[in-house]
């Protein structure tokens, strides 16, 4: 069942915080090809942070098995997970994704520091770092004399463009972005979720995308409804 | 290290708060070095005051209050030594030299010492350094005085000038032996020892001064002009202590049981390096008070640290979920907090040395004049370096708490932004 083409492959997964208490996930199976840019709709609780954080390595689930790119995580030592999150994974979250004592390049570039492999994908591609950040800043329309800025002084919207920009940089396989486009008005939303598709489409990232907002569904090759694949909904 | 870096850029952002942290450390540490500077500069100097004289013999007391009054001229003779006494100690066929004094007077506030020329031959202090003029010579009349360094600097004195002493030893005195006055003949070079706060004349000198004198007034029955003084018989009845130098070190203790046992008058024959020693150990709770004072305000600088790298865990819980979620593993958020514990230590103790140098230069003229404490400038000794590493290990040690915590967060929160 589980192909070389999937993105993601989740099977009889049960994930629960502590021994007494009920499973939070029930996921019998929830698949996700390469490429795909897959919408996951949750309201807030269903255990959707929880969903990232098994497919980003940071958590084991308890039963079943969480394989990202042909890697089954389970097996995985703490330290192997991180450097695989590092290598494979982007992520943006709902708000503050920013460092604030880094400057608006420095943030972008923050996942080089911890992965080889995403510089290497930059400097294979005849970029240099520098020069692969802003290029990134500016398809993600953020001007030019914002670079060098302290984080602090964006707006929000700017922010979360940076934290897209980090993300992608050096062309991760999968993008997991948790609820980003919340704290945006509808006009930043709506432009937002365009550069982020539009990049994600040029580098042929798998985007999964999180959020509560049905109406953004429109915009996914696919979407999933939470609810109905997880079995242990209370 | 990528992560060190980011320490580095963190602390940097919030140079304001951080600078308060290092400043407070910056100063114990200060502290602590210079207190223990003054205590080992204050020994050595200390321990210099004397050298090359095997005993010190006085009337029987103590020992630590023979080298006080006799060396470092604080304080009186409880009694005298004899003449005939020192005559015979004079001629043991143990003893190779002696130096005889008498105190009593003062001049200026400096103490008067009244002595003989082998004082300018055997006196030696520092690293067996004899005394030097730095201008004129000895004595040879009974009106004749030599004076110390400071003596000469703080009272504008030059050669061939005409002082008046004074009977007793206060700063102000009411008696003065104003109708006998002295002439300046040489003047030594510095010692930084009590010797720059000393005004020399012969033995002699010290009687004429007080012909003429009995029970603290003029006696008009006796003759009192300066050439009348000069003709009578001055050899002196009493002397205060006489320092003795031996023909061998290794007769030092038959030559101390000797003086201790002499049968005609109670002496004392004290070892000055003992003496020395006991009189600093009487001063060693004082100074391991404020080693400990000065450790203990080092302790209160670094979990000061620690009080401010804990305040700040909560709020940089996010900053930890993000760099989870790059890729940084739980103990790259470890050395990211003892990195700033470790660049705070760090900052702080070259400040603290630099600042104790600063302290130093400033402050070393006036202890000088003050206290007569010569304090060296020298490079940090291996004890200071060791003083200094173990306040940046405690440091360290302390850093460990917030690091472990913002370790244990880290594991626990995972990528999830808790605010």
């Amino acid at each position: 069942m589980m192909m070389e083409t999937d993105a993601i492959t989740i099977q009889n997964l049960a994930f629960q915080w502590r021994k007494d208490a009920a499973p939070v996930l029930n996921l019998p199976v929830l698949q996700i090809k390469r490429g795909e840019r897959v919408f996951i709709m949750g309201s807030s609780g269903s255990g959707k942070s929880t969903l990232l954080s098994l497919i980003g390595g940071v958590l084991l689930p308890q039963k079943g098995t969480v394989t990202v790119l042909g890697q089954q995580l389970n097996g995985l030592s703490n330290a192997q997970r991180d450097s695989f999150r590092a290598e494979h994974i982007g992520f943006i979250f709902q708000m503050f994704n920013l460092i604030p004592y880094l400057s608006v390049v420095e943030n972008v570039l923050l996942p080089c520091r911890f992965s080889r492999r995403r510089k290497q994908n930059i400097e294979n591609r005849g970029h240099s770092l520098q020069d692969e950040a802003e290029r990134l800043l500016n398809h993600l329309d953020l001007p030019r004399e914002l670079l060098h800025r302290s984080v602090t002084e964006l707006s929000v919207g700017q922010q979360q463009r940076v934290a897209a920009a980090r993300a992608l940089i050096g062309s991760p396989e999968l993008v997991i972005a948790d609820e980003p486009t919340s704290a945006l008005d509808a006009d930043r939303r709506a432009s937002f979720l365009k550069l982020l598709l539009n990049e994600c489409a040029e580098q042929n990232t798998t985007l999964v995308f999180v959020s509560h907002d049905s109406a953004l569904e429109p915009q996914f090759d696919r979407s999933v409804q939470l609810a109905d694949i997880n079995n242990s909904v209370n | 290290m990528h992560i060190l870096m980011l320490a580095f850029k963190s602390i940097v952002n919030r140079k304001f708060t951080i600078a308060l942290t290092v400043f407070s450390i910056a100063l114990s540490i200060m502290l602590l070095l210079g207190v223990e500077r003054i205590r080992n500069d204050a020994r050595e100097s200390f321990a210099s005051t004397i050298s090359g004289t095997d005993l010190i013999i006085g009337a029987r007391s103590g020992p630590v209050q023979l080298l006080l009054y006799s060396v470092f001229r604080i304080g009186n003779p409880t009694n005298n030594v004899s003449w005939k006494s020192y005559e015979e100690i004079k001629d043991h066929r143990l003893v190779a030299w002696t130096i005889p004094f008498s105190l009593g007077d003062s001049h200026q506030g400096f103490r008067v010492l009244g002595t003989n020329l082998d004082y300018f031959n055997h006196y030696q202090y520092g690293d067996q350094q004899p005394l030097e003029f730095s201008q004129g010579k000895p004595f040879s009349t009974v009106y004749h005085a030599v004076v110390g360094a400071d003596v000469a600097k703080e009272l504008g004195y030059s050669l061939e000038q005409e002082i008046v002493l004074a009977h007793g030893t206060g700063k102000v005195s009411f008696v003065q032996h104003a109708d006998k006055p002295f002439r300046i003949v040489g003047i030594l070079r510095k010692t930084g020892t009590p010797v720059d706060r000393t005004v020399h004349v012969s033995l002699e000198g010290i009687e004429a001064i007080h012909v003429g004198w009995k029970d603290g007034a003029l006696d008009l029955k006796q003759p009192k002009t300066v050439d009348k003084t000069s003709l009578l018989d001055l050899q002196p009845k009493t002397i205060t202590a006489v320092l003795v130098g031996l023909k061998s070190r290794l007769a030092v203790f038959r030559v101390q049981r000797y003086i201790n046992e002499y049968p005609k008058e109670p002496l004392l024959a004290a070892l000055p390096g003992v003496a020395l020693q006991e009189l600093w150990d009487t001063m060693a709770i004082a100074q391991q008070a404020l080693l400990a004072i000065s450790i203990l305000v080092v302790l209160v600088g670094i979990s000061g640290m620690a009080t401010a790298i804990l305040t700040s865990l909560n709020e940089r819980r996010r900053e930890m979920a993000v760099l989870r979620s790059v890729g940084a593993r739980p103990w790259h958020i470890f050395v990211l907090f003892m990195g700033e514990a470790g660049a705070v230590m760090t900052i702080a103790s070259v400040t603290g040395v630099a600042a104790l140098y600063l302290a130093q230069l400033i402050a070393r003229p006036i202890i000088q004049t003050q206290l007569g404490l010569f304090l060296p400038i020298h490079p940090p000794s291996s004890h200071e370096l060791f003083l200094l590493a173990a306040a940046i290990g405690t440091g360290l040690l302390v850093g460990l708490i917030p690091a472990y915590r913002a370790y244990r967060y880290s594991l626990a929160d995972g990528m999830t932004i808790r605010l």
